[in-house]
């Protein structure tokens, strides 16, 4: 790559920043140069992000109807999937598929939960919270953090 | 530590050992760090798995750059992990407060500098701390413009989150870096380390065997499953480009290795070599290229035959060079 091939695509994945890449000048001298953004990677980062936006959304609208407990949208807002939860609680994925269950998240002791607070990085208060009935819970709209 | 430079660099682990050498008085640039740690490689492991995706790696495993460096160049290594993370929260404010530049591995999803973008579950990244004020410590993180601050807390997290390559709060630091090397001897046996990594090893997922058994897993997608496929080829991409690897997953990083080292030993034969994996970092960067257009058209069904046949002739182009490079270390 050429100095002047190093693509300055503005790519919004990099939050404004720039990231090194080495190419070389006129000269075939190599020397490091600042990227903001390069659009195929940018592309391919978008749809990372947007797979699990859209697991997030299907999870929250499970929940909404009460088909789910609010863990399985959670889990993918805090961008996890079901191997990477079990292995920051320590818990066996199946256990952690069953509390996706309503009755059976609501019934979970303030031990398991403290887990997933602590791998969401949430309050205690903000999951013991879920396990009350979703009707008190619209009435305290969960605002969504940035991440 | 007022004389600690803060410099950019492409990925996190070359750029925190060109940093601590530099520091310690023994002038290293990125892509010599890189290259004299071999950290150049390429792996498909299916059975370790990203978000269900096989780790697709074009480089060595984590801490393999910091302990291979710091063995070649006779530097102590020293390396501390904690059960407690407020052991490790006092270990480091010892450390920066003996006025040391202390190397630590973090998370990245837990660091709030990181646009968020950029923050996915990743506990391999490597960032120097190098001093503190109050409640915040002065970060130097290689893969940014300038040196940033972190709260104790949230360093703390991202120190000691829990999950796969978990960092339990690693904190390293060199110390006795040798001043003078035998930099002839030190390229020559990195340089030949590669070539075995790159082609050497009798596994079929490791070096060129892996990027050919990569060609076959595309040519094998059935064209039927349109949203794994756009996963998957994205996936690849991300592996290579996305987290820091200065572009064409390490190879262009190398190929200036490679020149530099030429420059310091006088030897047109690595020059040589610099230009030929530059071009073969194009078709990397190219082969990325492709994969992104196979995941946009939306009307036609995407052929990955030409995609897997340009991997095929990447594979070659890498075996080719390795031979030579091989033949040159072993040279005297």
């Amino acid at each position: 790559m050429k100095l002047d091939e190093v693509p300055q695509d503005h790519s919004s994945t990099y939050g404004g920043h720039s990231k090194l890449v080495y190419a070389v000048d006129a000269d075939g001298h190599y020397q490091g140069l600042q990227s903001d953004g390069w659009e195929p990677e940018a592309f391919a980062t978008q749809l990372a992000v947007e797979e699990l936006e859209g697991l997030e959304a299907g999870a929250h609208a499970a929940w909404q109807r009460g088909e789910l407990s609010a863990l399985k949208f959670l889990m993918y807002r805090y961008r996890l999937d079901e191997p990477a939860l079990a292995q920051i609680t320590g818990l066996w994925q199946w256990r952690i598929r069953r509390h996706f269950r309503p009755a059976v998240y609501k019934g979970l002791s303030p031990a398991i939960l403290a887990r997933y607070a602590d791998a969401f990085g949430l309050p205690l208060a903000d999951l013991t919270q879920y396990q009350q009935s979703k009707s008190q819970h619209s009435n305290n709209q969960h605002t969504k953090d940035p991440v | 530590m007022s004389s600690f430079q803060h410099r950019q660099s492409a990925h996190c682990e070359s750029g925190v050992m060109a940093s601590l050498l530099t520091h310690a008085g023994l002038p290293m640039s990125e892509p010599m760090a890189f290259g004299l740690a071999s950290g150049l490689a390429f792996a498909y492991l299916p059975i370790v798995k990203l978000s269900g995706m096989p780790l697709i790696a074009y480089r060595m495993p984590p801490k393999y750059l910091i302990k291979t460096l710091s063995k070649r160049l006779g530097a102590k290594l020293h390396t501390q992990t904690f059960s407690k993370p407020e052991q490790g929260r006092l270990a480091l404010d010892a450390a920066l407060d003996g006025g040391r530049l202390a190397g630590l591995q973090s998370s990245v999803f837990w660091l709030p500098y990181f646009p968020p973008e950029m923050r996915f579950h990743f506990n391999a990244h490597n960032l120097l701390a190098y001093g503190r004020e109050g409640n915040e410590y002065l970060i130097s993180d290689p893969v940014f413009e300038e040196p940033v601050r972190c709260a104790a807390e949230d360093l703390q997290k991202a120190r000691f989150a829990k999950g796969a390559l978990a960092a339990k709060g690693l904190m390293y630091w060199l110390d006795d870096v040798p001043l003078e090397q035998d930099w002839n001897r030190l390229i020559r046996q990195s340089v030949l380390s590669t070539t075995r990594i790159l082609d050497g090893m009798p596994l079929p997922w490791i070096g060129v065997r892996g990027i050919q058994h990569l060609a076959s897993k595309v040519e094998q997608l059935d064209p039927a499953q349109v949203k794994y496929n756009r996963l998957y080829l994205t996936h690849i991409v991300r592996m290579q480009e996305e987290i820091g690897t200065g572009g064409a997953g390490f190879r262009f990083m190398y190929a200036s290795f490679l020149q530099e080292a030429g420059e310091k030993l006088g030897d047109a034969s690595l020059q040589e070599a610099s230009v030929q994996l530059t071009a073969i970092g194009d078709n990397w960067r190219q082969f990325a290229s492709a994969c992104v257009r196979a995941c946009r058209s939306k009307t036609e069904a995407p052929n990955f035959a030409p995609i897997a046949d340009s991997l095929r002739a990447i594979a070659v182009q890498e075996r080719g060079l390795m031979k030579e490079l091989g033949a040159w270390a072993k040279r005297k």
